[in-house]
């Protein structure tokens, strides 16, 4: 007998093994898998938070064929043999989904136009999604006082989805966690308590992890709509990190550097902020190659140039010849 | 007279004190326990009297004490909920304040029972009095020798603590309990893993009612037969009702479960009537975050037959026609009561008190609230109780913890049974304004005389 467990997503079959949630069954099924905007894989213990991934479990498991009671948030329930688990085929999970995306937005400023995460922001795919087209809400929005963490890092409360993503990073990739969440239930917000920048050399990682505009980078700020940069895979030696990045550029200029993203949105090496912010000629990088960016994305293809060579630049003889 | 288990000795003056309380037969369970019977014995008494969870949820007790991990090598605990906040429920406060060794005794007992030799009670920071008098009984309970290294010869220890809370309700939620015990920020867990697996630092962990554990002594005095004996059905025993709301006399009773709910209201022995010879109206019948029900439902069931006060008989006819027992806070509104005004008040609770981890109740409650506060304040709209009802249903089952499902129900049955009045509020918000504000309610904010 074999380890595997058998489980069942919207009629699809995956052997998987023990231990694996139903999420990341589902996205190793491909096809149309759970959404997650606190779930983040390279990031322990998160996700449960933004329900967002509930799904419908019809029959726990072979040995108990009873359904769930209640949705499950798919990110933090483990599979078992025989499960059956309904997700895009569910009314229920929809219907739930809608009701999640429509509180992720009552509180939300919806400021696509100003902000620099829109084209690449979890919240606006999720609401083109399962949003509403009109809202229902009609009471004001709540507003924080801004607070400055630093030079490096942007913080929009307002825009924020308390994901936790940023906290957990802050944890398990720095030296020490100098924010955190403050206050309780709609007012609570993300807030370093003393007013203290965020800085060590990993802070920057907090912006690739953050589903929404609440944190972007400060050194990028206004310079360009995300799909009208060109993103390149890039690299350098760097004693911190991996050096592995993705360059975003206008024209010749890099305007900004980011960690490189799976295609489940998911950061695959953090990188040091000396990679990040500290590095933004062209001279400083050895560059691959376009970035491969999911279809789905605005970031669309089609849009690359080959980059000025000059002697400065360093392009990886590969990508030349081609 | 109806038999009484936790407040037999509430009227002997100076029960506060360890001598009282031993003179009147108090921590012989102790010493039966620790002398006479095996922890396995205890647990299997507990299972055989049926008791269930008094705080809200009505788990059997002896199956929750059963699905510890005693395999693990790792400490085990106990403890004790003492972070009692549901509007309307005041009965672990009341049965600490009068008698705190029937709870060290529970104590006791159950941790022995469980294995655990570190145990904590966590009580609400707000009762500071009740904080002072169980540290009080703790020390004279240490100084008799009941708590401490080798209590009474056995060869059992057993170190209990007394925490406060921030005052915080959402931390009378299991998990965000044990967060909050070992110094972080309250927020619920994710289950699985339960507390029984891995609960405090990581440990198997039973968290119970402060009611729950008093009645373990009793039990284990008089065996779980005896107890369960008393009551009816599945519902055994006797619970503490604390009765608060327009009733003549309000306060907290030992009732046998059982015992029918028009007894409980008009009997001069227990409410004694709607104060004021007004007419009954409605009662929430388990503390703030049970469905309200009308005077036809709460005192007979949708099939005719006579509500009574227990588990199934309360629950009868699901939320169509029917509500909870929860924790025992029965709050009784009379003919003046408005429907719209106390769910807003219910509304802003629960606002105030949710934790913001998990969207809908972070964000659907502050809704509930600012659209309820716009129909009692005059500004509603015909579509806003469809909405409400819609955002009770996104909110209900959909979160990590149970204060989603409470902050949904009374929003959803009040809907459910005073449709009538929400429309009137929003037809005729004039009317129902001038009511409130020259009648029956006082100003949530004082208007200053001239």
């Amino acid at each position: 007998m074999s380890d595997l467990l058998k489980v069942t997503i919207d009629g699809k079959s995956i052997e998987v093994p023990p231990g694996t949630t139903i999420m990341q069954a589902a996205r190793q099924l491909g096809g149309k898998y759970p959404p997650a905007m606190c779930y983040y894989e390279p990031l322990k213990n998160t996700g449960g938070k933004c329900r967002v991934c509930l799904v419908k479990v019809a029959q726990t498991s072979e040995a108990n064929p009873r359904p769930m009671p209640k949705l499950v948030a798919s990110c933090i329930t483990r599979v078992e043999h025989g499960m059956v688990v309904e997700n895009e085929t569910s009314p229920e999970v929809l219907d739930a989904r809608n009701g999640v995306v429509e509180f992720l937005l009552i509180n939300h400023p919806l400021d696509c136009p100003v902000c620099d995460q829109a084209g690449e922001c979890d919240l606006q795919n999720l609401s083109y999604e399962h949003g509403h087209e009109q809202t229902r809400y009609e009471e004001g929005r709540r507003e924080f006082e801004r607070i400055d963490i630093g030079p490096y890092v942007q913080l929009h409360m307002t825009r924020c989805i308390l994901c936790y993503r940023c906290v957990y990073a802050a944890d398990q990739l720095t030296g020490q966690r100098v924010h955190g969440v403050l206050n309780r239930g709609d007012v609570s917000e993300i807030g370093t308590y003393i007013q203290q920048s965020i800085e060590n050399e990993f802070s920057g990682n907090i912006i690739d992890v953050c589903p929404v505009g609440a944190l972007t980078d400060k050194t990028y700020r206004f310079k360009q709509r995300v799909w009208f940069s060109k993103p390149f895979d890039a690299h350098r030696d760097c004693d911190k990190c991996c050096g592995k990045v993705v360059l975003w550029m206008k024209g010749d200029a890099i305007i900004r550097v980011t960690a490189r993203k799976n295609e489940f949105g998911e950061v695959t090496d953090f990188i040091c902020n000396d990679c990040r912010f500290e590095h933004k000629q062209a001279s400083d990088w050895s560059i691959e190659g376009p970035r491969d960016i999911i279809p789905e994305s605005v970031i669309g293809a089609n849009k690359y140039e080959l980059p000025v060579v000059s002697p400065a630049v360093n392009v990886d003889a590969k990508f030349v010849s081609e | 007279m109806a038999t009484k288990i936790l407040l037999e000795n509430l009227a002997v003056e100076g029960i506060r004190a360890i001598d009282t309380y031993m003179a009147n037969g108090g921590y012989r369970a102790v010493s039966k326990a620790l002398k006479e019977m095996s922890p396995d014995q205890l647990v299997e008494e507990v299972k055989a009297s049926g008791l269930r969870g008094r705080g809200g949820a009505g788990f059997p007790t002896g199956m929750k004490w059963s699905f510890l991990d005693k395999k693990s090598d790792k400490p085990r605990y106990l403890v004790c909920n003492a972070d009692e906040s549901e509007p309307g429920t005041f009965k672990d406060r009341y049965l600490m304040e009068r008698i705190p060794h029937l709870l060290i005794e529970g104590m006791i007992t159950a941790s022995y029972a469980l294995g655990a030799n570190t145990s904590y009670i966590y009580v609400r920071g707000e009762m500071m009095s009740v904080i002072r008098l169980l540290e009080r009984a703790i020390a004279e309970a240490y100084a008799k020798g009941f708590l401490g290294k080798n209590i009474l010869g056995s060869g059992y220890d057993l170190e209990l603590y007394v925490q406060p809370g921030g005052g915080a309700y959402i931390c009378g939620e299991e998990t965000a309990l044990l967060e909050s015990l070992e110094g972080k920020r309250g927020n619920p867990r994710n289950k699985p893993p339960f507390p029984a697996v891995s609960g405090l630092y990581g440990c198997p962990t039973v968290i119970n009612n402060v009611e729950t554990i008093a009645s373990v002594p009793w039990i284990v005095n008089n065996g779980g037969a005896a107890y369960a004996s008393i009551g009816l059905g599945k519902s055994t025993g006797t619970k503490l009702i604390s009765a608060c709301g327009n009733i003549r006399q309000p306060g907290v009773y030992e009732i046998e479960l059982g015992l029918p709910v028009e007894e409980f209201i008009y009997s001069d022995a227990y409410c004694g009537g709607i104060a004021e010879g007004r007419e009954l109206k409605a009662v929430v019948p388990g503390g703030s975050s049970v469905p309200i029900l009308p005077k036809e439902l709460i005192l007979k069931t949708a099939a005719g037959e006579p509500r009574l006060m227990s588990y199934e008989s309360l629950a009868d006819g699901g939320f169509v026609s029917g509500s909870m027992l929860g924790s025992g806070g029965f709050i009784v509104f009379d003919e003046r009561a408005c429907i719209v005004r106390n769910l807003w008040n219910f509304t802003r609770f629960y606002h105030h008190e949710s934790c913001g981890q998990c969207s809908p109740c972070r964000e659907g409650t502050g809704w509930m609230e600012k659209v309820l506060h716009r129909i009692e304040h005059g500004h509603g709209k015909m579509s806003d109780i469809d909405l409400l009802v819609d955002v009770a249903k996104h909110i209900e089952g959909k979160t990590i913890c149970p204060l989603g499902d409470a902050a949904a129900w009374p929003v959803g049955s009040a809907i459910r049974h005073f449709r009538d009045e929400f429309e009137a509020h929003v037809k005729h918000p004039d009317s129902c304004l001038a009511k409130h504000l020259h009648g029956a309610y006082a100003h949530a904010v004082p208007i200053m005389e001239p």
